[in-house]
């Protein structure tokens, strides 16, 4: 072998691709994934199954974070439409699929530029003008009621409609939507969804779920207590009362004889009586510990008629001390500091076969309980991802209340904008601008396949309405026909939109601008 | 290849090399040959990412993580070269970037170009050595050239125009170029209010750049102070705290743990009882003596036991829990505290000061930030930026930090050069005129050099979609013509060549640590005329 052929510089199983490769492996990546999710946009939009190939469990979703994240992908576009739709999960909690299907038809028109041979920098340069139209397109259409309560209300009912209505939960819609509303105007503007507990049991029906109007924890009572407590003052704890350990470093208990063992033993259960003495101090009649409560502390309990709770969870402990208005304690030493939690009425109840604890009437009640009753727990799963993709909807909008009509309508909004830009840009980038207005226009189109209408058809006789002046039509999808969103009711959130539209034309941008792939040899996987 | 085995009278054989463990040996001119073809086929691969329309390159590591870059330093080193030549030159990007932060491109297509150039005089039958001298000499001249044709740019804390045009052409080629005037005004107000003018010294360790997925790009901001990512320790804590006076402690909210070895052991009820009091009464005298100091904000390196957690919330100082070292030093500079490594060492005049501190939550997710603004000493800032996805922020960054370095440059010295390839064209022309006047060989090498200068215009033109060799050839004929050595490649396509005029400018530093580095490791590689590498031993 010569010296002067050519030189391998990598390791070897790494391989590069270059300018028209590469630039087509990102294309077909990003596209194959927008492809298999957007047959789940809109709500005609159908679900996916989803195995797992480890250990065979199903998954029924329409959620396209979810499915997403699920599928094992190796091209490095498609990640970055994954990642982006991860973003939007986190970021507004719904749109998922919107954003990459926008990205991946953003890129599709990109493509086409580059096969007409125009640069990808000029492609950015138009696509970057068009998201600015389209984004001052977005603001001037978006609208606050955050003013008029029941307005608002009424918007963000809407809201949680249209979100709800591409999900398994849309049979029953008014009812989640409500649900879900009463549920984020409990939090009173916190945007932290812990608080909103869902519990899932199965049985009975989709329509059988409810907003509890007091706050439900999922464990028991202990032994031998009260199981129903009027007029309850709760202390809510994080203790240790198992024994109390002592904490100095490197003490242990050494004794030379069994006679001072059991002395020992003794002191250490008067502490932990103390330490129940303490608590009852307080002047409370329930006790709820975020750790284990040992039998002996229990019984003390029991003894003094109180009710106590044992183990319930970080989270549960935190809801509990937003809904009493009570304060976390972990020191008993001054009863008189620490702020109790209060509620009218604590009881066991049951749903389907377990038994819960119902906390009723009470004072703070910034955080809530939603109970999810369905026919099977795959059912249930996906009602939990749904409502949750509500929830987080709601929260945003509490938080950002502005609001844009939905069905296609904000799409053909902007896309009328761009065009607006792409008219009167010199050069090149207009070509990419108009481009971006038409990856905009697919989006309503996609919605009308899903539901099966002429969509050719139908996306045309939008945009003439559009243009006509009418700039509140919007796709029905019900009946496939144009329709004023307003008075359908179809709206969706400034941020959701907006998040969409940045997200997608961010990471359009990103893979428009790439022109090499190289991959790393893969790390030697060693069985262990 | 099979092994070399002889066999001994019985017949077994004995091995004499070993099946694959031949040793490979290149040497003499097929070793540079080889070299040199290695070398550019690395800077073949950045070459398109220069300029403000370069392209980026995603690059997948051995996990299956996804890195997309336009920085030449981190594409190189993240693409796991192997080849020994292409390794000097990852290194010779990575000095760039360690030594200035910004050009680490351009080093790596220069020094291709110079090698490139050897290759044709090795042909031609001109030692190595000799190459290597006369690129010296060359580099020598060049360098003379760009101090004589140095611009000084003013600029102070009032007056930092000059400073956003040179931030600007260093992001001009990256993705942020979407909000340029937002990142170059960060980077340049970063770097000023960290900078010390008097010393022209900026310190690193004052600015964070931290990100967060979510939201745009737009949405990326310069806060001053410090973000850190963490919570109050206790939830029912209060979110937001005006002028808080801050104890910044190293110090457990636990009960002590002597280093030594040591046993404690409990004998007797007596001693038990007493050990739960000392307990108690430490956890006491912790939170007084916090109390005491006057802080109404405590901020510790390390945990707190559930006890102390929830005395200090009974005492109302609210408290940040596992804040990282970096973090807290961070925090101590721009507060003016001091770290306090022990309870009893704390006095008022060791807490830091700082306006506002309030805990930021992050849309869906249960993410939340703290962040310390109005703080005593202003000079610790932290970038925050947002974007779309994960590699948008990555690549953020990194082109902020260089953004960030080329102003600190520029700080440290406020000379510039053209960019858009204009300073290299009269490097080129200044070095061919002082080529004719050298009587040895070197003349050939040094007339390699100047034309290696090219290949950056060249690369520029190309990538912007230009006619490269004509268009270098007219902004060439310009400079001799004109004699005007801010004429460059007019890449955004804005109809003027004028460089003065489209405000690229890149710092002296820079481009002169480009072409020293760039020939100091072509020196090195031609050198080298034989590569003995062992066989790897199989099984």
């Amino acid at each position: 072998m010569s010296g002067i052929s050519p030189v391998q510089i990598f390791q070897d199983n790494a391989t590069e691709e270059r300018a028209e490769n590469a630039r087509l492996s990102s294309f077909v990546g990003a596209i194959a994934v927008g492809d298999l999710v957007k047959s789940t946009l809109g709500p005609k939009g159908m679900d996916k199954i989803l195995q797992s190939l480890s250990t065979g469990e199903i998954m029924v979703t329409n959620d396209g974070a979810t499915i997403l994240k699920s599928i094992a992908l190796d091209n490095a576009a498609a990640k970055i439409l994954v990642n982006i739709s991860k973003v939007q999960d986190d970021e507004v909690g719904d749109g998922t699929t919107s954003v990459c299907v926008l990205a991946a038809e953003l890129l599709r028109e990109g493509e086409k530029l580059v096969n007409q041979k125009i640069h990808p920098q000029t492609i950015v340069e138009g696509y970057r003008l068009a998201s600015a139209a389209a984004y001052n397109a977005l603001e001037a259409a978006a609208i606050d009621n955050s003013k008029n309560p029941s307005a608002f209300r009424q918007d963000l009912i809407n809201i949680a409609k249209t979100t709800l209505s591409s999900k398994v939960l849309s049979q029953d819609k008014e009812h989640f939507a409500k649900l879900a509303v009463d549920a984020v105007l409990r939090l009173k503007g916190s945007t932290n969804l812990d608080n909103i507990q869902i519990i899932k049991k199965a049985g009975g029906r989709l329509i059988d779920s409810y907003l509890d109007e007091g706050f439900i924890l999922d464990k028991k009572i202990g032994v031998n207590q009260p199981k129903r407590i009027e007029n309850a003052r709760i202390l809510v704890a994080n203790t240790p009362m198992d024994t109390d350990k002592i904490k100095i470093f490197g003490a242990r208990v050494r004794v030379d004889a069994t006679g001072k063992l059991a002395e020992l033993e003794r002191a250490e259960r008067n502490k932990m009586k103390e330490k129940v003495e303490k608590i009852k101090a307080h002047g409370i009649n329930c006790f709820v510990n975020r750790q284990l409560i040992y039998n002996w502390p229990e019984q003390l309990f029991a003894d003094s008629g109180m009710m106590s709770i044992e183990h319930a969870d970080f989270d549960g402990i935190e809801r509990l001390a937003l809904v009493t208005g009570g304060e976390i304690a972990s020191t008993f030493d001054h009863p008189e500091l620490v702020k109790l939690g209060h509620c009218d009425l604590i009881e066991e109840i049951i749903i389907g076969e377990d038994r819960l604890i119902k906390f009723s009437g009470v004072a703070a009640g910034e955080a809530c309980t939603i109970v999810l009753r369905g026919a099977t727990t795959h059912l249930l799963d996906e009602a939990e991802r749904s409502l949750h993709d509500a929830l987080c909807v709601l929260s945003q909008t509490v938080a950002e209340p502005r609001t844009l009509l939905g069905g296609g309508c904000a799409e053909m909004i902007m896309s009328k904008a761009v065009d607006e830009v792409a008219k009167v840009t010199p050069g090149k980038q207009a070509v990419a601008c108009e481009s971006f207005a038409k990856a905009l226009r697919e989006l309503p189109t996609i919605l009308a396949n899903n539901a099966g209408y002429d969509s050719s058809d139908l996306v045309a006789k939008l945009r003439a309405a559009h243009y006509s002046g009418n700039n509140t039509a919007g796709l029905d999808m019900y009946n496939g026909s144009i329709a004023d969103m307003r008075t359908l009711g179809i709206v969706e959130s400034f941020k959701l939109k907006k998040q969409v539209l940045m997200s997608a034309s961010e990471a359009t941008e990103m893979i428009l601008r790439v022109d090499d792939i190289i991959r790393c040899a893969p790390r030697e996987r060693t069985r262990e | 290849m099979s092994a070399v085995y002889a066999q001994d009278e019985y017949g077994r054989p004995i091995i004499i090399v070993r099946e694959g463990q031949k040793k490979q040996r290149v040497s003499g001119i097929e070793a540079h040959k080889s070299h040199i073809l290695a070398a550019r086929a690395v800077a073949n691969i950045v070459k398109t990412s220069l300029g403000p329309r370069g392209l980026d390159k995603i690059l997948i590591s051995p996990d299956g993580e996804i890195t997309v870059t336009n920085d030449g330093a981190t594409i190189l080193t993240q693409m796991e070269v192997q080849h020994q030549i292409a390794k000097l030159l990852v290194q010779l990007s990575k000095s760039q970037d360690d030594e200035i932060g910004d050009g680490t491109t351009g080093v790596v297509v220069m020094a291709g170009a110079l090698l490139e150039e050897a290759d044709a005089m090795l042909d031609r039958g001109i030692h190595p050595i000799a190459i290597a001298d006369g690129y010296e000499r060359a580099c020598n001249v060049a360098v003379a050239h760009l101090e004589s044709i140095a611009d000084t740019v003013p600029f102070d804390k009032n007056n930092t125009d000059m400073l956003m045009r040179t931030a600007k052409t260093s992001l001009g080629s990256k993705i942020v170029s979407k909000c340029h005037d937002k990142f170059a005004k960060m980077a340049v107000d970063a770097v000023l209010s960290v900078a010390d003018l008097e010393r022209k010294d900026v310190d690193f360790e004052l600015i964070k750049v931290d990100g967060k997925m979510g939201g745009s790009l737009v949405d990326s901001v310069l806060v001053k102070g410090v973000v850190v990512d963490k919570d109050f320790s206790h939830p029912q804590m209060p979110k937001e705290l005006k002028n808080c006076k801050i104890a910044i402690l190293t110090c457990p909210f636990e009960p002590p743990k002597p280093k030594t070895k040591h046993q404690l052991d409990i004998t007797s009820v007596e001693e038990y009882k007493n050990l739960q009091q000392y307990e108690k009464d430490k956890f006491n005298e912790m939170v007084k003596q916090v109390k005491d100091s006057g802080a109404n904000l405590v901020i510790c390196q390390w945990g707190f036991d559930d006890e102390a957690n929830h005395l200090l919330m009974q005492n109302q100082l609210p408290a940040v829990r596992w804040v990282g070292g970096p973090e807290i030093e961070l925090i101590a500079i721009a507060t003016n505290g001091r770290i306090v490594p022990r309870f009893a060492e704390l006095t008022p005049e060791k807490l830091g000061f700082a306006g506002t501190v309030k805990e930021v939550a992050f849309g869906t997710t249960k993410d939340r930030m703290l962040v310390i603004e109005e703080c005593a000493n202003s000079r610790a800032v932290t970038v925050f930026v947002r974007g779309g996805n994960k590699m948008i922020i990555d690549e953020a960054k990194r082109s902020l930090h260089d953004a960030i370095c080329v102003v600190r440059n520029l700080v440290r010295d406020n000379r510039i050069v053209y960019g858009g390839g204009a300073a290299e064209i009269t490097c080129s022309l200044a070095i061919e005129k002082a080529a004719d006047q050298v009587s040895s060989i070197e003349q050939y090498a040094m007339r390699g050099f100047a034309s290696a200068l090219d290949a950056i215009p060249l690369a520029l033109a190309e990538n912007s979609g230009l006619s490269p060799i004509e268009t270098l050839a007219d902004v060439k004929s310009r400079h001799a013509t004109e004699n005007n050595p801010w004429l460059g490649i007019d890449c955004n396509l804005k109809g003027s060549n004028d460089m003065r005029k489209q405000f690229v400018f890149d710092p002296l530093l820079s481009k002169r640590s480009q072409f020293l580095l760039a020939t100091q490791l072509v020196k090195m590689i031609l050198k080298i005329d034989d590569v003995i590498m062992p066989g790897e031993i199989e099984g």
